[in-house]
């Protein structure tokens, strides 16, 4: 699936959640990249389509109540931004991956790209299934389970990828933990 | 679904005691997807205006007295502060101040810990560092820590253990290599729940060493029966064969046998183990091919086809995440194979057709399925379908439909763009969208779907648009319009018309290489320079903020304002207008003095008044007027430039005639074929954004400098053999021409964006001979210092005495040296000068022979003379043997050395160096060091 990051992020812009996959990045950079990707989606209004390019992300995210949900994934157009050249100017790269693109003739990957609307749902899923654990999630429920989540979402996604989507094998070994104490 | 949630709200009833807000409140009314609202919960409008009154940074939300009591009354500073009182304590923190202060005390207090080996906290301390990596704080010291309770036995240890592994470490640790050893024990483990632990950090942190290592077991693995084992075995392959490509061929039979499975956890995992199988090796997709396109075949049916499946539903669609993930693999297997595409054409139209559409599980497999039917080769009747899809989405009301229409459109282009091209208008609306993400979506989409028919509408379209858009997107949406109109401008009025428009309409955001390659075009036609200037003028009159507008009007007034003023080569089209001369200088003048204008285009009025002088005989008195007002400017740029056309309208009457003569045709295949060749150039070094732009311009504007850099040579000519004025005058005079030449360079030096394009001005001052010389990869200041060896910027003053005295020796003009690169002054102290001289080879780029000349400034000889340099890595450097290793006093003896450098980034990095010098003065050991990064460029 190519899921770089899931982050969980309250509306004042603190983070609540934060995992990384198969991802490099010192402190310093992360904390800049949240700073950047939580600007970006707060800023927009809920008529706005539910994802942003940024970097070499595309994020796509969900607002829950006062939590927002936003999972990074592989911008499918990485790889033509490599190409990109022509009347390169800042802003204007959009536009030259586009023709490097098309001067290519070709689809580079067929399957680097994600289904946008899919992570949606595995977000969906996501909260539902922390709903059925908790039992009305709200924020604080995450906070003070913090690892609780992480243990879900473990369940969930491994390496990037989901693993799996019914919602009692996610939660069987959480609740065995659970009784086990 | 919904009632799945239901359900267990009733059963769970205890969310009485605090005040939340869950998270599944239904929140948006216009939710994207309706089908998420679940039950109602608590009021919305209250959790609103709890948070409006809530100073950022600080959470009341939930805070209840409890908390607040328990936040007092625990010291949350001792060691064995609970998690639960930490987190509160740091909820507590009213500014980032506090935060830090308590983060970094409990950060102490884990640290006494571990240090004391405390291991009834150690599952404690791992959950605190968790927390607090979270917030952004530096937890390296807790890393020994979770290896510690990844080798402990207990199970809720290993648990925490492996997830601090997982946050807190990656794989470039080398503290990683330690857990191979647990890794390994606990892939071998009893209880299958470890073992999933184990896989689980395995999968996600794994380096290419561990997978080596640890890939047998995992192989093992795959075999089990456990459902759980199996799935997370299938996904920690996946990152070894990333890690270890070679490890493929391992995996891909018990990958096979993993699409047999029922279970759908092994099944989404194994379709991903073989869809990352098909990724690396070759091999394994053909095998996969033959033996898996069945099966999956027969996984889609099934799941297409299957009664409610309570677990795996989604909206009344079983499992999407497989659909998806299965329709993704078929593309894999179908792309480029006519025979699977033929034996699952079959399931995809299913798909497609029974796919219901009203709820985004629903239009994400769509999406996939169209997807999967762009990318293999699917019968014409399948691509109807999947653009019919496409069509519905995008007139679908919820924005993320349309966003991934567009995305898809984009690619459906390749495959038929005739299909795409009936949903233009479409597309277009969405160019006009509120949602930035979606706007720049349609406008790539529309400028893929421009073509020769189409162009002069879409371009109207967008031209209309651009007036009233938001001020963030008129960037793109300038630079892909200019951009249309430069590669699909049949007839060259039209070009200049829409030019025109963009340039008033937006011409801040038009890039300095669009309107340079305007004014090239306007130089080619000698028949529409008329009209180019009138409707310039009359668009200066109505948008004079625009300052790429005012610069090209700047221009093209210099240079034709007698057509602006006579009305030559008027059209039929064109409504006739009177501007006297004086109207044209006023144009300038208010350019010259209004507030807002740059030195760039200042400097530009200032040449456009000096050609105008003598256009406008009549208003040359004002002209001149308006000069001497820059004569004191405190910028040097135009104080100069005021100083030299001054001289030349009051000194000079006799040739200034010939001096401002029309700038030679620009030749517009030589500027196209830089602007190609720049481009190309970037493309090959693949440098970052921010690097590009200045390239481009520059290398842009070699383009345009070129042609004008021989007619100084004839100008030089002019002055020396024809001007019947008196030697003295002459000799100021080029000196004055000089001045004017250096003044570009050294400016050029500095602001390189600016003194280029003045550079491109002044070199082209009263140049009536037609150039055709086109030196080989030359810069603009190369292609100057061709002519002027010596125009090096630092070593600028004193060789303008240089050149004149070779011109009164021997009469020769500079030209005809033409040395490739002019020599530099490497280094200069007191005691010592080295100079540089550089010769190549024209077959080979990248070598450059450097001859140093080491002078001695000093009154005392040097013995021992030794020369050292250093080079950055992509150089090679070969010093040959110097000459002598003694070096006269004052000057009276030179050393010379050879050096060969092979720059073999050659045109993406310039050369640098450092140098050191050692030397004995009357025995005592002296050492001067210093770098040199005054190479010229182009070496």
């Amino acid at each position: 699936m190519g899921i770089r990051f899931v982050l969980l992020v309250n509306k004042q812009g603190q983070t609540r959640l934060a995992q990384y996959y198969a991802e490099h990045l010192t402190l310093d950079e992360r904390r800049a990249l949240e700073g950047e990707i939580v600007r970006k989606c707060l800023a927009r209004t809920e008529q706005q389509c539910s994802f942003v390019e940024h970097r070499n992300y595309k994020i796509v995210y969900r607002r829950y109540a006062s939590l927002f949900f936003l999972v990074g994934v592989d911008n499918d157009e990485q790889m033509e931004y490599t190409y990109c050249g022509s009347f390169t100017h800042g802003r204007s790269k959009q536009f030259s991956s586009v023709i490097a693109y098309v001067a290519m003739g070709a689809v580079v990957d067929v399957i680097a790209y994600v289904n946008e609307l899919a992570i949606l749902e595995f977000i969906h899923l996501f909260v539902e299934t922390m709903d059925r654990h908790f039992g009305n999630v709200c924020e604080l429920d995450i906070m003070f389970h913090l690892e609780k989540a992480h243990f879900m979402l473990e369940e969930m996604v491994m390496n990037g990828c989901i693993v799996e989507t019914s919602k009692s094998n996610i939660l069987a070994p959480i609740q065995l933990m659970e009784k086990a104490s | 679904m919904a009632d799945g949630v239901v359900r267990s709200k009733k059963t769970q009833n205890k969310t009485v005691a605090r005040p939340r807000t869950a998270l599944l409140t239904p929140f948006l009314s216009s939710n994207p997807c309706p089908d998420l609202d679940l039950c109602p919960r608590f009021s919305l409008s209250e959790s609103r205006r709890s948070s409006s009154s809530r100073v950022a940074g600080v959470e009341d939300e939930g805070r209840t007295l409890e908390d607040f009591s328990a936040a007092l009354a625990m010291n949350p500073f001792s060691s064995g502060t609970r998690l639960r009182d930490m987190i509160k304590a740091i909820r507590a923190c009213k500014t980032a101040a506090e935060e830090r202060a308590v983060v970094r005390k409990e950060c102490a207090a884990i640290r006494s810990s571990i240090s004391e080996n405390d291991q009834d906290y150690s599952h404690r301390n791992i959950a605190k560092l968790m927390f607090i990596h979270m917030l952004g704080y530096p937890t390296h010291f807790g890393q020994m820590e979770c290896l510690k309770l990844i080798a402990s036995a207990g199970f809720p240890e290993k648990r925490i253990g492996y997830l601090g592994l997982m946050l807190l470490l990656d794989e470039r640790q080398e503290v990683l290599m330690l857990v191979t050893n647990s890794l390994k024990q606990d892939l071998g483990h009893t209880n299958q729940y470890i073992v999933g632990l184990a896989l689980c950090a395995l999968g996600n942190i794994c380096s290419a060493e561990m997978a080596r290592d640890l890939a047998p077991e995992v192989e093992r693995l795959l075999l089990t029966r456990d459902p759980n084992i199996k799935k997370k075995a299938a996904l920690c392959s996946i990152r070894i064969i990333r890690k270890v490509p070679d490890l493929a061929e391992n995996f891909s039979s018990p990958a096979t046998s993993l699409l047999k499975e029922k279970h759908h956890g092994v099944l989404i995992a194994g379709v991903q183990l073989c869809t990352d199988l098909c990724k690396v090796s070759e091999d394994a997709s053909n095998h996969l091919r033959k033996n898996c396109t069945e099966g999956l075949v027969r996984i889609l049916k099934d799941i297409c086809n299957s009664p409610y499946a309570p677990e795996y539903d989604i909206a009344g669609i079983t499992d999407p995440f497989l659909h998806i993930r299965v329709l993704r693999l078929l593309r894999m297997l179908g792309h480029g194979d006519a025979d699977t595409s033929e034996y699952i054409n079959d399931i995809l139209a299913q798909v497609a057709s029974k796919t219901e559409s009203n709820k985004n599980a629903g239009n994400a497999i769509l999406y996939e399925c169209v997807e999967t039917i762009m990318g293999i080769e699917a019968t014409s009747g399948l691509r109807v379908l999947a653009i019919n899809i496409l069509g519905r989405f995008l007139s679908n009301r919820d924005n993320n439909i349309r966003y991934v229409a567009l995305n898809m459109l984009m690619k459906a282009i390749s495959v038929d763009s005739q299909a795409v091209q009936r949903h233009r208008t479409t597309i277009l609306e969405c160019v006009k969208d509120s949602d930035a993400s979606i706007r720049k979506r349609a406008l790539e989409l529309v400028f893929l779907l421009v073509n020769d028919t189409n162009a002069k509408p879409l371009t109207k379209e967008l031209i209309d648009y651009l007036e009233v858009s938001d001020q963030d997107f008129k960037g793109d949406l300038t630079s892909k319009i200019c951009s249309i109109i430069e590669k699909f401008s049949q007839e060259k009025k039209w070009y200049i018309d829409q030019m025109v428009k963009v340039l008033s309409l937006a011409g801040n955001y038009v890039k300095d290489n669009v309107w340079h390659a305007l004014i090239v075009a306007i130089s080619n036609a000698p028949d529409l320079q008329g009209y180019s200037v009138r409707s310039l003028y009359k668009a200066f009159q109505l948008s004079s903020e625009q300052v790429s507008l005012v610069q090209v009007t700047i221009w093209c007034i210099g240079e034709y304002g007698e057509m602006l003023v006579n009305n030559v080569g008027v059209l039929q089209v064109e409504e006739p207008m009177t501007v006297t001369e004086s109207d044209a200088v006023d144009v300038l003048e208010s350019c010259l003095t209004h507030h807002s204008t740059d030195i760039t285009t200042q400097s530009m009025c200032l040449i456009a008044l000096l050609k105008l002088s003598s256009r406008f005989p009549p208003s040359s008195g004002r002209v001149k007027e308006i000069i001497t007002t820059h004569i004191g400017s405190v910028v040097l740029e135009l104080q100069q430039r005021a100083i030299e056309f001054n001289s030349i309208i009051q000194r000079h009457q006799n040739i200034k005639s010939s001096l401002v003569e029309r700038m030679p045709v620009l030749d517009e295949s030589t500027f196209i074929s830089k602007r190609a060749g720049s481009s190309q150039a970037n493309i090959s070094t693949e440098k970052s954004n921010q690097q590009l732009p200045s390239g481009a311009s520059l290398k842009l504007s070699n383009g345009v400098a070129k042609p004008a850099a021989s007619p100084l040579v004839d100008l030089l000519d002019l002055s020396l053999d024809d001007t019947p004025v008196p030697t003295s005058t002459s000799n100021d005079f080029l000196h004055d021409l000089l001045d004017v030449g250096l003044t570009n360079s050294s400016s050029s030096g500095v602001a390189s964006a600016s003194g280029t394009d003045i550079l491109m001005d002044l070199l082209s001052i009263g140049t009536p001979v037609q150039s055709n010389t086109t030196p080989e990869n030359g810069s603009s200041i190369k292609g100057f210092n061709d002519i002027l060896p010596i125009a090096k910027p630092n070593t600028a003053t004193v060789q303008v005495v240089d050149l004149l005295d070779g011109l009164a020796s021997n009469g020769s003009h500079p030209g005809a040296q033409s040395p490739v690169h002019p020599s530099i002054t490497a280094y200069q102290s007191s005691t010592l000068k080295i100079t540089f001289s550089f010769t190549k080879q024209p077959d080979k780029p990248q070598v450059t022979q450097i001859h140093a000349t080491f002078m001695n400034l000093s009154s005392e000889a040097y013995t021992d003379f030794i020369f050292q340099a250093a080079v950055p890595k992509f150089i090679q450097l070969h010093l040959d043997p110097a000459n002598s290793n003694h070096l006269p006093a004052s000057g009276n003896g030179r050393i010379t050395q050879t050096f060969t450098i092979t720059n073999t980034q050659h045109g993406q990095k310039p050369l640098a160096m450092r140098i050191r010098i050692a030397y004995k003065v009357s025995n005592q050991e002296r050492l001067e060091q210093g770098q040199i990064n005054n190479f010229p460029p182009g070496l």
